[in-house]
């Protein structure tokens, strides 16, 4: 490890070789104490990183044993168990690989569900944080006044977490796919709305202003000098976005919103002997997710890197 | 040019604009069909019907409110007072709310010329303004009081039991008890329970005035009533805030650690060996496909519910996103530096550590940091499934149907919490890497 601070330390040498030809005389004090100031701040930056380290470490292993000790089962017992609940499923639905078929199509209109919730709440979502992002930026927003407003309300609808909103509605509005629709598309609106105004600060306001001088108003200037300009980040964002939902939608079904997560949670509760329907619908989760991924990805390279149209 | 030429320009674009056109209302039309399918689908126009708006008025109501307590069990004539009618809330013997007098007959002014008043021989009085005097007498399980035949309908009546529902307060009678709720706004008993003797001082007099309990010193004794406040268990709810963001913390870096290595296998221009690299690829992709949820379900199996398993299924699924981000980076690393750093005759190891490793770092803490705080909301969602956290105690609290106010609490503590670990990951971001932009 000590060759490339010597190293370091010659190239910072060579770099200031012009400096000591002016002053000859004092080139060996000069050297020296550049040399030593520079160990010495390595030394410094070594002590600095160390002790982060340190403290890193310190936090990760006395965080791991906190909830080591708080959680039921301690982790090394269950280290070797890791693999039995799956063997189990595994196992009991190759025996019954011959019905897997038949729940699979059983439980596509709860996948279908899942899907939808995902895709509504993203479109609501998408609208929204379109509206969020252009009234919180400056230079594009209606009101200019209420623009800290409209970040505040944007950071606090992406700060809520889709469960809480999706378990208060579920007791006002009962078990179903609207809740978890509300409850993602807020989410979704709020965290759509910061990743847009970003890339709407950076947006050319000459459009606009060319708009504005010929009268047109707060809407038009908007569609027609701001959002073609943005439409490829916001659509690669949206799908990136959408994702997401699909996995939050099937986690909210999980408490009640309907929809795959619910299947599972039922499948679940039966146990061993109902093994095989909680294989379908993990076959069916982990195809979808993989499967709108890779299509989102594609896309999303596509319209970042401008290849299409 | 020509102007067959022209022509053909003429007609390229003239299609070009009825594509545009013709896409210009399609997609509109599509969302639109899509959405009228999802009415059907999800069935919105039942959704009013089908929703339960008295659950809506209680949340909404109950969130800022409280309600305390005036029971009198018919049997023994005892007479109890507590706020939400929980034991945790129970006035202790011989102190009662001041807007309750009397001794043989207790008199409970709801305020707004609102009087009830419980009679020996348990007997009650319904003073209501514009309204009859209402008598009711309980024998046994019978109820006889004097309501009309015609009732209003903030009263129902049967001989079993009586419901008056008035502005100012609640009023429940049967054959076994009588009890009055009445309303107040605000989190009562936040700070300390009624049997703690800091209740009802003010913060300058716990502060400040004479020791109110010669056992301990004021502000030691006030901190302790308050970090244990049965009602509202300051102490468990820090502890599962704490264990959140434990969650988020232990998965984020442990991920980040583990697809660190992973991601050097599995970027082309470290591991030259195609068949590892797709492996590793794929391992990224599974993990990332499997989901949070799943993961947490098979490992909530081995471990049982708690925060290391909920740690454990964010660190396994972050692991593959991590692994594909961290392995995209070390793509895109510039290979000049590399080569500056090899001149020097720099071992492989020192080549990562000097020549990638600073490249990488801006990038992957960025990364990182931001997970951090996604987790953090990650964390809430994954505790109320495998029971951890600030996550679970919000859905045991909307389970029980009846501690809204603490309902509201938990929601205003998560939000805070993500904004605060937001805040936190930005300013650490700000002094590892600098600002951006």
């Amino acid at each position: 490890m000590k060759c490339p601070v010597a190293r370091r330390a010659a190239g910072i040498l060579l770099s200031r070789g012009d400096m000591t030809v002016i002053s000859l005389n004092s080139t060996r004090t000069s050297v020296d104490g550049i040399q030593s100031s520079y160990m010495a701040q390595v030394q410094r930056r070594r002590l600095y990183g160390g002790l982060t380290l340190l403290i890193f470490v310190v936090l990760m292993v006395s965080g791991f044993n906190i909830a080591d000790d708080r959680n039921a089962g301690g982790f090394w017992e269950g280290l070797h168990q890791i693999g039995d609940y799956p063997a189990d499923v595994l196992t009991e639905a190759w025996e019954k690989r011959a019905d897997l078929p038949g729940l699979i199509v059983k439980y596509f209109p709860a996948l279908i569900e899942t899907i939808n919730i995902a895709a509504v709440s993203t479109l609501i979502g998408a609208v929204g944080g379109l509206f969020l992002s252009l009234l919180g930026t400056r230079g594009l927003a209606k009101w200019p006044r209420l623009i800290p407003v409209f970040r505040r309300l944007c950071d606090i609808m992406r700060a809520v977490p889709e469960i809480v909103i999706a378990l208060v509605l579920i007791f006002v509005l009962g078990g179903g796919p609207v809740p978890a629709m509300i409850a993602i598309a807020i989410h979704t609106a709020g965290a759509l709305g910061k990743m847009f105004s970003e890339v709407t600060e950076n947006a050319d306001l000459k459009p606009v202003e060319g708009l504005a001088s010929t009268g047109a108003r707060w809407s038009q200037r908007m569609l027609i000098g701001v959002l073609p300009q943005v439409a490829p980040n916001y659509i690669s964002y949206t799908l990136l976005r959408f994702e997401i939902n699909i996995r939050a939608s099937a986690i909210l079904g999980f408490v009640g919103a309907g929809g795959l997560g619910y299947e599972l949670r039922n499948a679940m509760a039966w146990g061993p002997g109902r093994f095989d329907e909680a294989a379908a619908i993990f076959a069916l989760l982990f195809g979808t997710i993989v499967l709108f991924d890779q299509v989102s990805s594609r896309y999303r390279n596509r319209l970042t890197e401008g290849k299409g149209q | 040019m020509t102007a067959v030429d022209i022509n053909a320009v003429k007609t390229e674009a003239d299609q070009l604009f009825l594509r545009k056109k013709l896409i210009g209302f399609a997609l509109p039309t599509v969302v639109f069909a899509y959405l009228v399918y999802i009415f059907f689908a999800f069935d919105i126009s039942g959704i009013a019907g089908r929703a339960n708006w008295d659950n809506a008025v209680t949340l909404a109501s109950d969130s800022w409110s409280h309600k305390v307590h005036v029971t009198r069990d018919n049997r023994s004539g005892e007479i109890t007072y507590a706020v939400e009618g929980e034991r945790k809330g129970t006035y202790p013997e011989g102190q009662r709310p001041d807007w309750v007098s009397g001794d043989e007959v207790i008199t409970i002014d709801l305020g707004g010329d609102h009087v009830v008043r419980y009679l020996p021989g348990n007997r009650t009085e319904i003073e209501l303004p514009g309204f009859q005097l209402i008598e009711v007498r309980a024998e046994g399980r019978q109820l006889t009081s004097n309501l009309p035949a015609e009732l209003p309908d903030w009263i129902s009546a049967s001989n079993r039991r009586i419901g008056i529902t008035t502005p100012e307060g609640r009023i429940t009678l049967t054959g076994a008890r009588t009890e009055v709720f009445n309303y107040f706004s605000g989190w009562e008993l936040f700070w300390f329970t009624l049997d703690s003797p800091y209740h009802g001082q003010g913060f300058v007099n716990i502060l400040l005035g004479d020791r109110i309990d010669p056992e301990r010193a004021n502000i030691k004794g006030a901190v302790s009533d308050w970090w244990n406040n049965a009602m509202w268990r300051h102490k468990d709810v820090a502890w599962a805030i704490g264990e959140t963001i434990l969650m988020a913390f232990l998965g984020t870096m442990g991920a980040a650690i583990a697809a660190l290595p992973l991601a050097f296998l599995a970027a082309r221009r470290f591991s030259p060996i195609m068949i590892i690299r797709a492996a590793t690829r794929r391992i990224f992709d599974f993990v990332r496909g499997v989901d949070a949820l799943i993961w947490t379900v098979v490992l909530a199996r081995a471990f049982g519910p708690g925060p290391l398993t909920g740690a454990l299924a964010i660190l396994i699924t972050d692991t593959g996103t991590f692994g594909k981000t961290f392995s995209e980076a070390l793509e895109n690393v510039d290979q000049k530096q590399i080569e500056g750093v090899s001149s020097t005759g720099a071992k492989p190891l020192q080549r990562y550590r000097f020549g990638v490793i600073p490249q990488v770092v801006p990038v992957l803490l960025a990364q990182i940091l931001y997970f951090l705080e996604s987790n953090t909301r990650s964390a809430t969602i994954i505790g109320a499934i495998t029971g951890g956290g600030i996550g679970l105690m919000l859905t045991q609290a909307i389970q029980t149907q009846k501690d809204w106010e603490e309902v509201a609490y938990y929601i205003v503590l998560i939000i805070v919490m993500v904004m605060f670990m937001d805040w936190f990951s930005g300013w650490l971001r700000g002094k590892l890497i600098g600002r951006k932009g």
